[in-house]
């Protein structure tokens, strides 16, 4: 266990990096207590525009936790060895995903002191309760499924048998969690924006790009090296999948045009056209192999899908009233604090397995000198 | 096992003591009436004093349960003729047959009564979520953003004030309808252009009124059910 104690140390650079996330939780955490004083209203929501960029982050983040599926499914249904040393990141950072989805959830919350009502009044006929459940679980399998093989790489030995169940579970899971998470929205009469059947399919292509390009700058800052095979695969995951986004995107922009009807057209504002042309150049960087080309798709779509989506959905307002939503400087330093979480427990659990791997190939843990 | 037929015809009057037929109630606005004075807000107004609604100077964060918007708002601009575009329509909660906010409440905090067809707030329950919000179809609701107290001017103490982070919205004046009574818009309306009654049994007033007149609603292609209608 002391490979897993050096794994925690390092060298200036690291303890600064420490320092500023503590910091940014810690403002985020008074920011939180002076929402949790003065209420929602510090936020730049409204009655009009009930829901923004809180939830918005949770629907991305539930992608990028649902993501990784990319490197599980590839490696343990069809053997794709080249991911061997990625597989255990993909799944340590959807345990940090579902922490900054649910963080997020918190966060929006009115009463987050009455959260256990979603569990002692269950409602089946509600998408959030199967929400709360698809995510609880898929946390609970990622947990144990990583916590086993990071034991048996520690011990050098073969992870146990019984993981292989939970794991191929964890594929469809996946799956689930962000379809139903569409759903969520998917299902409004009310709001035309969402009302497509073509937003659980959106949802995961786009969290399919937006994952493994994630997974791709992670390496890169951890100075992991995953082998050039598997980069290359995770750049065509990301690129196939982001075509598959701006495809059905576009298949949203036609329908809500050509069919002429005004609520389906009105949602798209300048806000939308913009983050769609960002969408845009992200894939057109991935299709010419840039090396940029991770970095544009990760955050054409945080954008996209985390700050564009939920928003654009309350436009028009029910009596089709335009309300902007511009969110404030509260609200911003809450999301900052809430990434910083993410990014805290992304630090800390990769350089333990990345110790644990380096230990287990025998190599001296060259990375974590830094 | 054998039953007679006066045993079986007692069963059938015990079963229906037992399950009453559940009422629908359900309102119809005569906008012709209403519109005798477009710039009355009797009706806010009592409902607003009566429920202890604040008045909060920010148009983006209001409390309101029931208010007037131009008729192109209500229902559409392709359906407002020159005739009535711009009239103002009082719009509240249409306690929806088929109510979206109670489908998705996830605590159940927002629910439709079996007995007479209201959709209730159980505000003690409700976790500020906003789904409701999102799902209604008709902006409805309301989320206190902020304490609601320091915006009341005067507080009746016979109805119970809201506190920060929860969702309200009409409520058809249930109280008063438990004590016999009608909402308090229905009672204030000067020219009694709102009427209010149990739209299922066929000799009540508002029954009556949606078999002989041109009765609309709101964005019924959504299939809510709303049990407000608008008569012209
Ligand atoms: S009008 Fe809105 S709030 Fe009222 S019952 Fe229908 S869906 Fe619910
Ligand atoms: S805000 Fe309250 S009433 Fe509305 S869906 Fe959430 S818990 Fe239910």
């Amino acid at each position: 266990m002391t490979v897993l104690a050096k794994a925690m140390l390092g060298g200036r650079a690291y303890r600064w990096w420490l320092t500023a996330l503590a910091a940014a939780i810690v403002t985020g955490v008074l920011l939180w207590l002076r929402q949790w004083h003065q209420g929602l209203a510090v936020t730049g929501m409204s009655r009009d525009v009930a829901w923004g960029l809180y939830i918005g982050q949770f629907t991305f983040f539930v992608g990028v936790a649902a993501s990784a599926v990319t490197v599980v499914l590839p490696y343990y249904l069809h053997a794709w060895r080249a991911f061997a040393r990625v597989v255990i990141l993909g799944e340590l950072l959807a345990i940090a995903s579902i922490v900054v989805s649910l963080l997020f959830v918190l966060v929006d919350m009115g009463r987050p002191d009455r959260l256990l009502n979603v569990l002692l009044h269950p409602s089946p006929s509600s998408l959030m309760f199967w929400d709360m459940l698809a995510l609880a679980g898929y946390l609970a399998l990622n947990v144990i499924v990583a916590r086993a093989a990071l034991a048996a790489e520690i011990d050098g030995a073969p992870p146990a048998t019984w993981t292989r169940g939970l794991v191929l579970l964890s594929i469809p899971w996946a799956v689930s969690i962000h379809t139903v998470t569409a759903f969520l929205y998917a299902g409004l009469a009310g709001r035309p924006f969402w009302l497509t059947a073509a937003m659980a399919p959106r949802f995961l292509a786009s969290a399919f790009a937006a994952g493994p390009a994630l997974l791709i700058l992670l390496c890169g800052a951890f100075r992991y090296d995953i082998g050039e095979e598997a980069l290359c695969k995770l750049r065509l995951v990301m690129t196939y999948a982001m075509t598959a986004n701006v495809f059905l995107a576009l298949m949203e922009v036609f329908t809500a045009f050509y069919s002429g009807i005004p609520g389906h057209a009105a949602p798209y504002s300048s806000w939308t056209w913009l983050s769609g042309g960002f969408a845009a150049a992200a894939l057109a960087l991935a299709l010419g192999r840039s090396r940029y080309a991770p970095a544009a798709v990760f955050a054409s779509l945080a954008i996209d899908k985390g700050v564009v989506l939920i928003p654009a959905g309350f436009i028009p307002s029910p009596s089709g009233a335009v309300t902007p939503y511009i969110p404030t400087a509260v609200e911003l330093g809450i999301v900052l604090a809430i990434w910083s979480v993410g990014a805290l427990l992304v630090t800390i659990l990769f350089r333990v397995a990345i110790a644990a791997r380096e230990l287990d190939a025998g190599a001296s843990p060259q990375c974590l000198a830094s | 096992m054998k039953i007679t037929r006066q045993a079986f015809l007692a069963l059938l009057a015990a079963a229906a003591r037992a399950f009453p037929r559940p009422r629908r109630m359900a309102m119809a606005i005569d906008l012709a009436k209403c519109w005798k004075d477009r710039g009355c807000t009797r009706c806010s107004q009592a409902c607003h004093a009566a429920h202890n609604v604040p008045q909060i100077p920010d148009r983006r964060r209001e409390i309101k349960w029931i208010w007037k918007d131009r008729f192109e708002n209500a229902f559409g601009e392709e359906s407002a003729s020159p005739a009535v575009a711009g009239a103002p329509v009082p719009l509240l909660c249409n306690h929806c047959e088929h109510p979206a906010c109670v489908k998705v409440c996830p605590t159940g905090a927002t629910f439709k009564r079996a007995s007479d067809g209201l959709v209730m707030m159980d505000e003690h329950r409700c976790i500020g979520c906003r789904y409701c919000m999102a799902a209604c179809p008709y902006g409805s609701r309301s989320f206190n953003w902020s304490d609601p107290r320091p915006f009341l001017r005067t507080i009746d103490p016979a109805y119970p004030t809201r506190t920060k982070g929860v969702v309200e919205k009409c409520t058809f004046c249930a109280e008063r309808l438990a004590r016999g009574g009608q909402p308090a818009c229905v009672e204030v309306c000067p020219p009694k252009a709102m009427v209010f009654g149990d739209a299922a049994d066929p000799s009540s007033a508002v029954a009556q009124l949606l078999q002989t007149r041109h009765a609309f609603r709101r964005k019924p292609e959504l299939g809510a059910g709303p049990n407000v209608f608008y008569l012209l």
